[in-house]
């Protein structure tokens, strides 16, 4: 079987992801500021190339376990943008009826099959979504999300271990955006690297590292993991590094942040870097690209519309789904 | 008359466990040394289902218990229906997370997008000789997150019956078997039996005192209700089966009717399974009743190792007694 090439489609193809991942962050955040959303958001502002390649290498019915910064994923992964900004607004439209919020976002149609509010805990689930995989035969691969912090908690070395003594078809993204939390990579974690602890579960484990802003990098490497859990070689921990723009949560000071690590950042905001690449490569013209932004910005705008006009969720609901079987 | 065939708890949950995995394919069993390799379980279980079921659906685990939980949450929602087990009670502190808040949590948390319809096996119980950290009845901290069910076996009939429902019901449920009884003998089910869960048994109907039970109390309870109608004393047992989610109606029917209620637990006393069933009837049953409702637990200590010290730990058949004979005296 010969790879999937990158390719100047699929260069858009991210991109286009990517923006409107991007459109989607700006807008909430834009409810969030002018007090018509009252949440906790962790915007996944800077990373959204991560999630755009992963989306396009994905098929339709693999699976993502992702965690409270999971915007870009669930969007990648083809959740419909409407279920998850009417989930933010805890209407009854949205994915979960306003019962699991921006933190809990669970959308099987697209294989969105959790989204955790507990630190590295998504990795362990992983594990079991891969095993039916492995006991159907599916052929399924599954992607779990994580930060860099999370490499520092124990489930990830148990889900990790367990996922090489079973060869299981589960790849380790983590998204590696230089803070846990406030704490910077480097006063938290003893490797240089989250992807050279992979060397520590033997030949069954891959370890990459990729510049995961960077769309060809990021692909070619996600591409290389999914088919190698396709075909039952085993799981890859790829760490895709990263930034984050906007601190650990909407409203975040970040007086953590150096300033001038901060303005690097933004100068090198992959939303405008991969802009100015096809561009120049002569994939699309900017005009092309202001009409994308636009129509996704209608898109955005209609989401949350859709939103602010869809009931709240009945209170009669606050004790359904405790249990299948309840009254 | 052919003799019944009788089963010890241990071959309650073997056989349970066997009919499930011939019943249904996406059965699923993962555990530290479950797999025949490993000798079958610790507790010899699982013996045997791994050569006949294979290793990819009865599955050795590493000593990982947040990856074990973790695991069989992942393949509930792909559609499987997997039992872990976690080998001692006290060692599901370390998976809290994947069972409290994802497990019990994902249905609600989704909007009843997806059920983990997974099984916990765990085994404990005090008077084994094998000190603080393997003995705890942990039961009332699952009792109280809502979301997922308790369950303890009290007969062997019960546990095949029970622990079939458990990996059947479409919600995670923590199925409780008792160390110390484990080759307790009682009569075989038939094949295939299920009870349901959520629904309490009165499996002994009187007029006097309502004693209500889980679990390892349920043998002393039995002994003791004949013992007391040989007195003409009446009791009305309540075996619960189901922790949690209660069956309060149950209870209530049955304090309403007696007047007189004494609860009994292995489990530490305070903040108990006991407190919650007589918040319960005091709330519902107030009126009916002619004593204090009384409460017969373990005391509020760590499971001592010393022999002495742990039947001094452990609620005796005869506190049981003593507390019935004072709710007759109105006391």
């Amino acid at each position: 079987m010969s790879k999937q090439q990158f390719s100047p489609e699929t260069l858009l193809n991210i991109y286009r992801t990517a923006l409107y991942i991007r459109c989607a962050d700006e807008g909430i955040r834009g409810q969030i500021r002018s007090g018509n959303l009252m949440l906790g958001m962790h915007p996944p502002t800077g990373q959204e190339i991560i999630a755009a390649a992963t989306g396009a290498l994905l098929d339709a019915d693999d699976y993502v376990v992702t965690i409270y910064r999971g915007l870009h994923d669930q969007i990648a992964k083809g959740m419909p943008l409407k279920k998850i900004i009417a989930e933010y607004f805890g209407r009854d439209t949205g994915a979960c009826k306003g019962k699991g919020g921006p933190m809990h976002l669970t959308y099987p149609e697209a294989g969105v099959m959790v989204t955790t509010g507990v630190v590295g805990s998504g990795m362990p689930i992983a594990n079991g979504l891969g095993w039916a995989s492995q006991i159907k035969g599916d052929k399924r691969v599954t992607v779990t999300s994580f930060g860099d912090g999370a490499s520092n908690i124990g489930a990830f070395h148990e889900a990790l271990n367990m996922a090489a003594v079973w060869k299981l078809p589960v790849i380790f993204l983590c998204q590696n955006n230089r803070y846990g939390e406030a704490t910077t990579y480097e006063d938290a974690t003893a490797s240089k690297t989250v992807a050279e602890r992979a060397a520590a579960y033997g030949d069954n484990m891959v370890g990459v590292t990729v510049n995961g802003n960077d769309p060809e990098e990021m692909w070619t490497a996600m591409r290389d993991a999914i088919e190698r859990a396709r075909v039952g070689d085993g799981p890859t921990l790829l760490e895709a590094n990263t930034y984050r723009f906007s601190g650990h949560y909407f409203g975040d000071p970040c007086t953590y942040m150096p300033k001038e690590e901060v303005a690097e950042a933004l100068a090198n905001d992959p939303i405008v870097r991969v802009r100015e690449q096809i561009i120049a490569a002569g994939i699309v013209t900017d005009a092309d690209i202001d009409a994308m932004k636009e129509a996704f910005e209608a898109e955005v705008e209609e989401a949350i519309q859709f939103a602010k006009d869809s009931p709240m969720t009945d209170v009669s609901e606050v004790t359904t789904d405790v249990y299948g079987d309840a009254k | 008359m052919s003799d019944v065939e009788t089963i010890t708890f241990t071959q309650a949950y073997g056989r349970a466990l066997d009919e499930a995995l011939a019943a249904d394919p996406t059965v699923l069993l993962l555990g530290e040394d479950i797999g025949d390799k490993e000798g079958g379980g610790v507790f010899k279980v699982t013996g045997g289902l791994s050569t006949k079921y294979g290793t990819d659906r009865v599955r050795t685990t590493p000593i990982s218990e947040q990856a074990i939980i973790g695991a069989a949450i992942g393949a509930s929602l792909a559609g499987m229906r997997p039992v872990a087990e976690i080998m001692f009670m006290n060692f599901v502190t370390v998976a809290m997370d994947q069972i409290v808040n994802h497990a019990a949590k994902l249905r609600y948390m989704s909007g009843g997008k997806t059920t983990v319809p997974i099984t916990i096996r765990t085994r404990t119980g005090a008077g084994t000789s094998n000190g603080g950290q393997h003995s705890d009845m942990l039961e009332a901290w699952f009792a109280h997150v809502p979301g997922i069910k308790v369950v303890v076996p009290s007969t062997p009939a019960d546990a095949v019956g029970l622990l079939r429902a458990c990996i059947e019901d479409d919600d995670p449920c923590l199925f409780i078997e008792d160390g110390l009884t484990r080759v307790m003998k009682g009569p075989a089910p038939p094949a295939d039996y299920r009870l349901p869960l959520g629904k309490a048994h009165v499996e002994r109907e009187g007029s006097d005192v309502s004693v209500i039970s889980y679990g390892r109390p349920m043998h002393d309870i039995r002994k003791l209700a004949d013992s007391f109608a040989a007195e003409g004393i009446s009791l009305e047992v309540i075996d619960l089966r189901t922790v949690s989610p209660l069956d309060v109606d149950t209870i209530i029917q049955s304090v309403c009717k007696t007047g007189r209620a004494v609860i009994a637990h292995e489990a530490v006393r305070s903040f108990g399974v006991g407190a919650e069933i007589a918040a319960q009837i005091q709330e519902h049953a107030f009126g009916n009743l002619k004593a204090p409702v009384k409460r017969i637990a373990s005391k509020d200590t760590t499971v001592p190792f010393a022999r002495a010290l742990e039947q001094a730990f452990l609620y005796q058949a005869s506190d049981i007694e003593i507390a019935i004979r004072q709710t007759l005296d109105g006391k």
